[in-house]
């Protein structure tokens, strides 16, 4: 009989391993792992820090302004094309297209705008260093608005005189400004430009940078809620089983997700980013013009007209992010930015350049980990099963919530 | 009894066979995990030091020269932008001022360098310095090295971090 239990031994091992390998699955998280979720949970978000470049960033008047301006068409070449064209609110502000359209087609995916007031670099190369001077860029592109920033400044005399004046200063007089002047618009727009003083240029400029700050001001309350996983989190750190709000599947891709997988290697924090660029081995687009992503990016901010470091910046005298940027440095060859994963599942299709279409197809390139067109991939192969992909999907879904703008889900918002 | 015999063979077979599944099920397990931490681009099969090998120090340099301490404002945590000193004193307890430090660092499991460029912008006195724009983007085992130059010599000292 003893030697009965004995030799039964090896198999009872087996037997617990396994289910205690079932019940880890379910619920059983250890407390390194329980921290890992805690730290990726939504409550961990600080709140949103001082933006000392614009002094109107929490100014509600400039909010209020700023909204109009995000959806106001006016502020374009052809009078068709708002902020708001490729930023959609009902669409989570994106557009779900591969390429951007504005008054033409872009060569990059449009990025969503919540939480990016959080973002220390802007634009999928960083080269901008806050919402601010990222909504300028799109005004003055060929591509996206498509005018120039005499004639934004002569929209916002004609029509938004009042709100600009409580907020910034009085608008100065534009009357010898042609309608159409700038450094970055057509060669008239261009030649319009150099033909003013410096004075008239930077008066022009100032309404200019002014209407960025209130975009950026809008821009900034606008954030992810919480999801079924912030829901989990809060449930199993406090001791409950959190069953019924996470499936099984689910669960099991957490646990890939925060192991095996290594997406927290970048996925990581409250908003699933480290905020930095990466090269993953993404491949071009077909068709497109080949960049070099942050490579240049981190030279462009730093040069940028509109940089923390500028005379348009509230703060100059320190610009962190700046001064210790690493730039010139081959690992930032076609390296983008990290984006967040909350509402990913939406967000499709996927990459800089919308070059890959569904979620599956993303989980199978990090699967996969071909080598990069240039540069080298930060990237080795996982090794996982068909399943496993799959369980690490149906995770990234629980990822989903609602888009807040001050407090409230943006499709209920009060306009 | 010769029933309970064959029995027993029986449990004896069929235990041996569940424990061999099991030894190859984690042989294979360490197998994937050796696969995949060679191919770990530019990890050259860093070890994670032990435990008492980790924190702000004091930690002596590679050959001996300095002695060096890190004091954080707050604790070190990850994706932010924070400041640290560190204080360096020579073998015989005299603090280094007047050196240049050089910071460098990363994680040796992922084979990538520090997201950030830091250095020393300020010199306290008493061998202290302060170092900003120190950030770790991911939590893990980070190196932050300090190489110490003084007087014609580099040493550098090595703290593990882990975040």
């Amino acid at each position: 009989m003893t030697s009965k239990l004995f030799l039964f031994t090896p198999g009872l091992v087996v037997l617990s391993a396994i289910t205690g390998f079932a019940l880890s699955n379910s619920n059983q998280w250890s407390e390194a792992e329980l921290a890992t979720l805690q730290s990726l949970s939504l409550s961990e978000l600080e709140p949103l820090a001082v933006d000392p470049t614009n002094a109107a960033a929490d100014d509600t008047r400039a909010a209020a302004l700023g909204e109009k301006l995000f959806f106001d068409a006016r502020l374009s070449a052809n009078g068709a094309v708002a902020r708001a064209t490729c930023h959609q609110r009902d669409k989570a502000f994106r557009d779900s297209i591969p390429l951007g359209r504005g008054v033409g087609k872009t060569a990059k995916r449009t990025m969503p705008i919540a939480a990016t007031a959080r973002a220390p670099f802007l634009f999928w190369d960083g080269r901008k260093d806050s919402q601010w001077a990222q909504a300028l860029g799109p005004l003055e592109s060929a591509v996206e608005h498509g005018g120039t920033r005499a004639q934004y400044a002569h929209a916002i005399a004609d029509h938004y005189r009042t709100e600009y004046e409580s907020v910034f200063e009085p608008l100065p007089d534009l009357s010898a400004v042609p309608s159409s002047a700038g450094p970055a618009g057509n060669e008239a727009a261009v030649a319009a430009w150099t033909r003013l003083s410096n004075v008239q240029r930077i008066a022009v400029t100032r309404v200019f940078v002014n209407i960025g700050k209130a975009i950026a001001a809008y821009e900034r309350r606008i954030e992810f809620g919480p999801s079924r996983f912030d829901q989990y989190v809060a449930a199993v750190t406090s001791g409950q089983p959190g069953h019924g709000i996470l499936s099984g599947e689910e669960i099991a891709g957490l646990r890939l997700f925060i192991g095996r997988a290594n997406c927290t290697q970048c996925h990581n924090g409250p908003l699933f980013t480290n905020n930095e660029f990466h090269n993953t081995g993404v491949p071009p687009r077909p068709g497109m013009p080949t960049d070099d992503g942050r490579l240049s990016g981190a030279t462009a901010v730093l040069h940028d007209e509109f940089s923390c470091r500028s005379q348009w910046s509230d703060s100059r005298e320190r610009c962190p992010e700046l001064e210790f940027l690493v730039s010139r440095d081959h690992a930032l060859n076609r390296a983008y930015k990290v984006p967040s994963l909350r509402n990913v599942a939406e967000r499709a299709p996927y990459m800089d350049a919308g070059q890959v279409a569904t979620l599956a197809a993303v989980l199978d390139h990090y699967n996969r980990a071909p080598a990069a067109a240039a540069g080298h991939s930060e990237l080795w192969p996982l090794g996982l099963k068909a399943r496993d992909l799959h369980q690490i999907e149906a995770f990234l879904r629980t990822l989903n919530g609602p888009i807040v703008v001050n407090g409230h889900n943006s499709t209920e918002a009060v306009r | 009894m010769t029933n309970t015999k064959h029995t027993n063979r029986l449990q004896l077979g069929s235990g041996i066979v569940v424990f061999l599944l099991a030894a190859t099920m984690v042989s294979a397990a360490d197998h994937r995990n050796l696969a995949a931490t060679m191919m770990f681009r530019g990890s050259s099969g860093a070890k994670k030091p032990a435990a008492s090998e980790f924190g702000l120090g004091p930690r002596i340099s590679a050959s001996g020269r300095y002695v060096a301490t890190l004091a954080a404002e707050r604790q070190l945590r990850p994706r932010q932008m924070q400041t640290v000193r560190v204080t360096v004193i020579d073998g015989s307890g005299q603090p280094v001022d007047g050196a240049t430090l050089t910071i460098n660092g990363g994680m040796p499991q992922h084979g990538h360098g520090l997201p950030t460029r830091p250095r020393v912008t300020r010199s306290l006195g008493g061998g202290t310095y302060e170092i900003e724009g120190v950030r770790f983007n991911m939590g893990g085992w980070w190196e932050f090295k300090i190489a110490v130059s003084f007087e014609g010599d580099t040493d550098i000292v090595t703290f593990n971090l882990g975040l």
